[in-house]
């Protein structure tokens, strides 16, 4: 009757034999091309002479590196420059996520990876879990450690005095505000939290179409930078199938019951950010503040052109005004990928790109990164800006004074990816639904211990 | 032509075998013409699936390797909670939006074909543009029209002193994914139903009217059951998209993250195993499941359709 689908018997029957046997042709295939992993143990840490340094820096050598960043041909050429016999291919495999799904594949068919590549802070030890990264430590990059921020030397370091990527920019978290939604309603900016839960209640009664700010439901990174200040420890790895989650410590209650409350008193908005809506609510004074990076600011005055000068930027309100605290929320580093059959001319690519002094300032001028070295955070040309969207305010000189209060400890878990798509469904989900956020860190926990164990960790618990 | 049969009954066996001969020396071209195709089926389409059905024997582990476990991903998926909701929010999302799209695809085909409509050119590709545009943009799109503050339907509603729609919310999310996909598919549909009814010989039209139908009559008694074999194209089309969505919940999730969650569709949360929570091997066996699923759902709807038409 159909006559679409009517299909004669011995076509099938073929068609079963043809597949019978692709099946066991790719069972072969995937036979002999499985394995990998296993074989790249953590090298022992001897130092590279500098005689091979100087020996592979004049052998004419390609490098591929993968970044997102865009314009880097200018810091890139920079390196080229001062050693003409490397060249440096750029690839941009995708910002973010795609980047790194890119990166592992690559890494899993263990052809086709890059000599170096661009590494947020908090994907570090996903990648080193898997053996992914090379350790720059014999390749001098240990000494660059004073060259750089503290905090940022604590978060690319591996327990063994490891280096496991340079740091290229960072995002220390502070709160811009609208200087003139505060002086309307009669608001100071708030030096604690209490405050502004106090600010956040009072602005909204005032006018219910503006809320003190939005904590955005679907961002694991900048929720994690408020943890990150309060002091939370979520995730411990002391060995490598050893990891410590404990996502409903002291801290982390303390952060959600605060946040919880406040999404649940209606005070705060929870919109998804770096979506159509979200920038309207920017640019139309929906939030009076935004509690964001380093990297806000720039981000934040190309964005909300409309909002110029009303712009003002603090350091984050506290839990212990006595004891100021930040995190960090974004930023990159430069990671040499395993695998790789130039360690050394890609070694002294990642420390040169972000180190030498020129390269690091073109970051900070030409694609505004907020630094990592503490030269260009100590240079009255670079603090010293007096940005007309803030009003004339030093707003670098805010962001570089906030980096001392970074503790260096924080520490990420060695499968982000999860952790980010488990905190959107549990705590996002209860500030966006205003149920108990303090209830879904259990939930988070409890989803994240499974997982861990099903992974083959031993986990410990509180 | 006449010649060669009437000699072939004296000289029947030296023909056949010059004829087997030529065979043997000459390759048939039937295989060569098939040959391109085949080849792209076996190494894209056969391949992949193989190796998929392969890996999903395994389990591979972040800390720990790669152990081979039979048949336990699809143990552990018929009894995942995940799978299951999944599987019955598409089966409800099909239920509801199917009909009603290709109603509007049938409806929309009829009137073209009627000749009744003006401007009937201008109408078909209008109806069909929508197809052209991929289903991300239009995902991105709809996630606008249906933003809560600043979209231009909750910005009306407001003008009007209404409460704004919830596109967004829990209860109407199943319905504003439906709305999206009908937007997409109709004029697709649509143009396989239109197709189907300029096939139909026009001596049946003039056989109706001579017997007296109208235009209704026409349509009820002709156009619709000649439809038939097009219409159950379009619905078994229906199924697979229907069960296999991913585009748009995934791109609305970004908007709504606390309604649609990672494993809103079977598609979506394969795809979540994947690339989030590093479980190839399960997300393999969830596919295949989901396959199955397809394919019983889809065979259930002929055998239905085919046992109607029986009666």
């Amino acid at each position: 009757m159909n006559t679409f689908f009517a299909s004669p018997p011995t076509t099938r029957r073929r068609l079963l034999a043809g597949v019978a046997g692709v099946v066991s042709l790719s069972l072969l295939a995937a036979c002999s091309g499985s394995g990998g992993t296993d074989s790249a143990a953590p090298a022992k840490s001897t130092t590279v002479s500098q005689a091979d340094i100087d020996k592979a820096m004049a052998t004419p050598t390609e490098l591929t590196f993968w970044t997102w960043v865009p314009d880097i041909a200018q810091e890139v050429a920079l390196f080229e420059k001062k050693y003409p016999a490397i060249k440096v291919k750029v690839v941009n495999a995708g910002q973010g996520a795609p980047h790194y799904t890119k990166l592992r594949t690559a890494l899993t068919a263990n052809t086709g990876t890059p000599d170096v590549a661009q590494m947020e802070f908090q994907y570090i030890p996903t990648f080193t879990l898997t053996d992914s990264l090379v350790d720059l430590a014999p390749y001098g990059a240990a000494a660059l450690k004073d060259k750089f921020v503290d905090w940022t030397w604590g978060q690319v370091s591996g327990s063994k005095g490891q280096v496991w990527a340079i740091p290229q920019d960072t995002g220390p978290m502070g709160m811009l505000y609208r200087q003139d939604i505060f002086d309307k309603y009669g608001i100071a900016p708030p030096k604690t939290w209490d405050e502004f839960a106090e600010a956040s209640r009072k602005l909204h009664k005032a006018d219910p179409s503006v809320y003190m700010t939005n904590l955005a439901a679907n961002e694991a990174a900048a929720y994690h930078g408020l943890l990150w200040q309060a002091g939370a420890k979520p995730f411990a790895t002391t060995s490598k199938s050893d990891v410590t989650i404990d996502v409903a410590d002291e801290a982390s209650k303390k952060v959600a019951t605060y946040w919880g409350g406040l999404a649940k008193e209606g005070v705060i908005s929870t919109d998804p950010d770096f979506t159509d809506g979200w920038y309207a609510g920017l640019n139309k004074g929906k939030y009076a503040t935004w509690i964001t990076a380093a990297w806000g600011p720039v981000f934040l005055s190309g964005l909300a052109k409309s909002t110029s000068g009303k712009w003002r930027a603090a350091p984050l309100p506290q839990w212990d005004a006595s004891a100021p605290a930040s995190g960090n929320w974004g930023g990159s580093t430069s990671a040499v990928i395993k695998g790789t059959k130039n360690p050394i001319a890609a070694a002294q690519f990642a420390q040169f790109l972000n180190s030498d002094p020129e390269s690091a300032k073109l970051f900070a001028t030409k694609q505004f990164f907020f630094p990592a070295t503490k030269e260009l955070l100590a240079d009255p040309s670079y603090v010293g800006l007096e940005p007309e969207f803030f009003g004339g305010q030093k707003v670098n000189q805010v962001f570089a004074d906030i980096n001392s209060t970074v503790s260096p400890t924080f520490a990420w878990p060695p499968f982000l990816d999860k952790v980010t798509a488990d905190w959107i469904e549990t705590v996002g989900k209860s500030l966006a639904d205003k149920t108990d956020t303090a209830a879904s860190l259990d939930q988070l926990q409890s989803r994240l211990t499974t997982y861990a164990k099903a992974q083959g960790f031993t986990v410990q618990t509180p | 032509m006449t010649a060669t049969t009437a000699m072939q009954a004296p000289l029947g066996d030296a023909e056949s075998v010059r004829q087997r001969k030529r065979g043997t020396r000459r390759i048939s071209p039937g295989p060569m013409f098939v040959a391109p195709f085949l080849v792209l089926f076996l190494l894209l389409f056969l391949a992949p699936l193989g190796y998929a059905a392969y890996i999903s024997l395994f389990q591979q582990r972040l800390i720990g390797g790669t152990t081979f476990v039979g048949l336990d991903n699809y143990l552990t998926a018929v009894k995942d909670p995940l799978v299951i909701h999944g599987v019955l929010r598409v089966a409800r999302f099909f239920v509801i939006q199917v009909p009603i799209m290709l109603l509007l695809s049938l409806l929309f085909a009829l009137a073209l074909d009627s000749g009744l409509l003006r401007f009937a050119k201008f109408v078909r590709l209008g109806i069909f543009v929508p197809y052209a545009v991929p289903s991300v943009v239009a995902s991105l799109m709809w996630g606008y029209l249906y933003g809560p503050d600043y979209g231009p339907f909750a910005q009306l509603a407001r003008g009007l002193d209404l409460p704004t729609p919830p596109f967004l919310s829990e209860g109407w999310m199943l319905g504003s994914l439906a709305n999206i996909v009908s937007w997409e598919f109709v004029g697709y549909n649509m143009i396989l139903l239109f197709a189907a009814l300029r096939a139909i010989p026009h001596d049946l039209y003039e056989a109706a009217a001579v017997d007296g139908a109208g235009a209704w009559r026409i349509a009820w008694s002709i156009k619709i059951p000649t439809l038939r074999p097009a219409l159950m194209l379009t619905l078994v089309f229906s199924v697979i998209g229907s069960f296999q969505l991913f585009n748009e919940p995934q791109l609305l999730n970004r908007i709504a993250p606390n309604v649609i969650d990672s494993a809103y569709t079977p598609n979506y949360y394969a795809y979540t195993l994947a690339f989030t929570g590093q479980q190839v091997n399960y997300a393999a066996a969830v596919s295949f499941l989901l396959g199955l699923v397809i394919v019983i759902v889809s065979y259930a709807v002929l055998l239905t359709a085919n046992r109607r038409s029986a009666l």
